[in-house]
């Protein structure tokens, strides 16, 4: 149990996680199209404001600005030769904030997907997504990270390339997929085809969970799916700050502070461990989840109309665990050919 | 059922039963068997304009309907373009001889600042699937490559995507610059990608916002509709 993360978890109950870091960037002044990454190297002050923001909001773990720098999205930027240099710099600049908070903070190499669609169906072979998470990983260490955090993903070949990466990288994983068509992920993969995975991974995840997705409500319906499942590995719920709006030529999520506060409860009361939010979760999120999560003693196990009550409808009507497939209705299969 | 598993022989089958099983063949994305299909209604006299959209297009309207109830996912979908496609290939060549009308022609890519191009990659598969031509403009788009593209290709839709909640207003930018230049009225508008809602769609001036590859085939087909009908009454 060298590492940090190990250790944090082996201590606590619960382990508060960051939010949005593309809605914080862009309420700073990112525009859209440029690649965030740059500012790692640019606007330094800035990412230091990022992580410093969760941190002092009390966040225990936060995410490096190191979402799309791999050699797939930085080369719309041409800069796909830089994806290790940017992604140390992002892990750096968070070793130093982490370093000076006072307690223990864990950096968290993010890692988030390549944006390509993987062989045979789209162009992108296993060997090269490792490559570039390798590449992307690499650079993370080198910065500093505590633990690689892969997130966003929807496509299981995708996760495990991710893996293998950290594995050649000898770091730390936590990992999270996104669950956000008909309760599935986009790729079709549902919460307890994940879990499973995630156990079988070449390198087995110190955590796993979901991100982003929906809205705070479908996020719990899939946690409530990986914990009904009775594994062992802890469980990561990072949930959006509610929909997003568009109000006056800005993107606003509609989920308040103490919307997210009930969420974090309720995530912990579903069986999550490292709970925090995605986008539209900002420092005052952070906040009230932090305190909700001191002050609220731990509660039972909640129904989805418990959820759907506290913090909104859900978005489908299917829960994405594949238990309602055969309910599906059949298609009248005529022949099958041999 | 599964355990049943004589082989059939497609040429076997008279035409009812052929384009059912050639449904069916989309559907488990069997791209040699739809060629093979597609050949064997061409031989028996069919019009490759019925081939289109009897066999093929009905098929993939199958497929879309199961991808947007939640069914089907993109690993499914994607097979079944890429089959459809094999038959467009046979296709295509004798149609444009027929001189086979399209029934519209759309101009897509993903926004500026935004690499994501799945989700706009099966709208596009599932429009020519429905029979549209399909321009692609690929990702990281600034508003002159939309307008360039929709004059030159003397476009009818205009399909944006935009993944990132960072790159969606984008969208509105471009849709500004046609407002601005009087060309909003030349075109359908259409609008996708994960964190957009109808609500947004609306806010920027699109025409409709569409949730999936499904939708946006249907919103497509209906806005084509009314516009040939306020063309026609005008």
């Amino acid at each position: 149990m060298s590492d940090a993360l190990s250790r944090m978890l082996a201590e606590r109950d619960w382990i508060l996680a960051d939010g949005a870091t593309g809605t914080n960037l862009f309420n700073m002044g990112l525009s859209s199209g440029d690649a965030p990454e740059f500012w790692n190297e640019t606007e330094q002050d800035k990412i230091r404001a990022l992580y410093s923001g969760a941190v002092d909001a009390g966040s225990d773990l936060f995410l490096t600005n190191s979402f799309g720098s791999n050699a797939s999205r930085l080369k719309l930027h041409n800069a796909a030769h830089r994806a290790r240099e940017l992604s140390r710099m992002a892990a750096e600049i968070g070793r130093d904030i982490a370093d000076k908070a006072g307690r223990p903070v864990i950096v968290a190499g993010s890692q988030g997907p390549t944006g390509e669609i993987m062989a045979p169906m789209g162009s992108l072979t296993h060997e090269i997504a490792v490559e570039m998470f390798h590449e992307q990983a690499e650079g993370l260490k080198e910065g500093g990270a505590d633990v690689l955090w892969v997130e966003t993903i929807s496509a299981p070949e995708e996760m495990k390339a991710a893996a293998e990466a950290a594995k050649l990288a000898d770091m730390p994983l936590c990992a999270t997929m996104s669950f956000d068509t008909a309760g599935r992920t986009m790729m079709g993969v549902t919460s307890e085809a994940w879990a499973k995975l995630a156990e079988k991974l070449t390198k087995v995840p110190l955590a796993y969970g979901a991100n982003c997705g929906v809205g705070a409500s479908d996020l719990l319906r899939t946690v409530l799916g990986f914990s009904s499942l009775g594994g062992d590995l802890p469980i990561i719920a990072k949930g959006n700050a509610g929909i997003p709006k568009y109000v006056d030529g800005h993107i606003h999520y509609d989920g308040t502070p103490d919307l997210m506060a009930d969420y974090a409860v309720l995530a912990r009361d579903s069986g999550a461990t490292i709970i925090g939010g995605c986008c539209g979760t900002m420092p005052e999120h952070l906040e009230k989840m932090r305190a909700a999560l001191e002050t609220r003693p731990k509660g039972p196990r909640p129904s989805l109309e418990e959820i759907a009550e506290r913090l909104g409808g859900f978005s489908s009507a299917s829960d994405g665990t594949g238990a309602d497939a055969a309910a599906a209705p059949e298609r009248k299969r005529r022949r099958r050919r041999g | 059922m599964a355990d049943e598993d004589d082989d059939i022989i497609l040429s076997e089958l008279d035409d009812e039963e052929l384009v059912q099983q050639m449904h069916d063949d989309l559907y488990d994305g069997l791209k040699e068997e739809i060629e093979e299909g597609v050949n064997i209604l061409l031989e028996r006299g069919w019009q490759p304009y019925d081939v289109l959209t009897k066999a093929l297009v009905g098929g993939m309207k199958i497929v879309g309907d199961d991808f947007r109830d939640g069914i089907l996912f993109v690993p499914e979908v994607l097979l079944a373009a890429n089959a459809m496609k094999a038959g467009m290939f046979i296709l295509k060549p004798l149609l444009a001889e027929t001189g086979a009308r399209t029934i519209g022609r759309m101009v897509i890519g993903t926004v500026k600042g935004d690499i994501h191009d799945i989700g706009k990659n099966l709208v596009g598969m599932m429009m020519e699937g429905a029979g549209f031509e399909v321009v692609d403009l690929g990702i990281n788009n600034p508003v002159e490559d939309y307008l360039e593209a929709l004059e030159r290709e003397q476009a009818d839709i205009l399909g944006m995507s935009a993944l990132l909640t960072t790159t969606m207003p984008y969208m509105k930018v471009v849709i500004d610059s046609l407002v601005e230049k009087g060309l909003r009225e030349n075109y359908i508008v259409l609008v996708g990608g994960a964190p957009l809602n109808e609500e947004f769609g609306r806010a920027i001036g699109a025409d409709a916002y569409c949730r999936d590859a499904a939708v946006a085939v249907e919103t497509a087909k209906t806005l084509m509709a009314r516009k040939h009908n306020q063309l026609a009454a005008g």
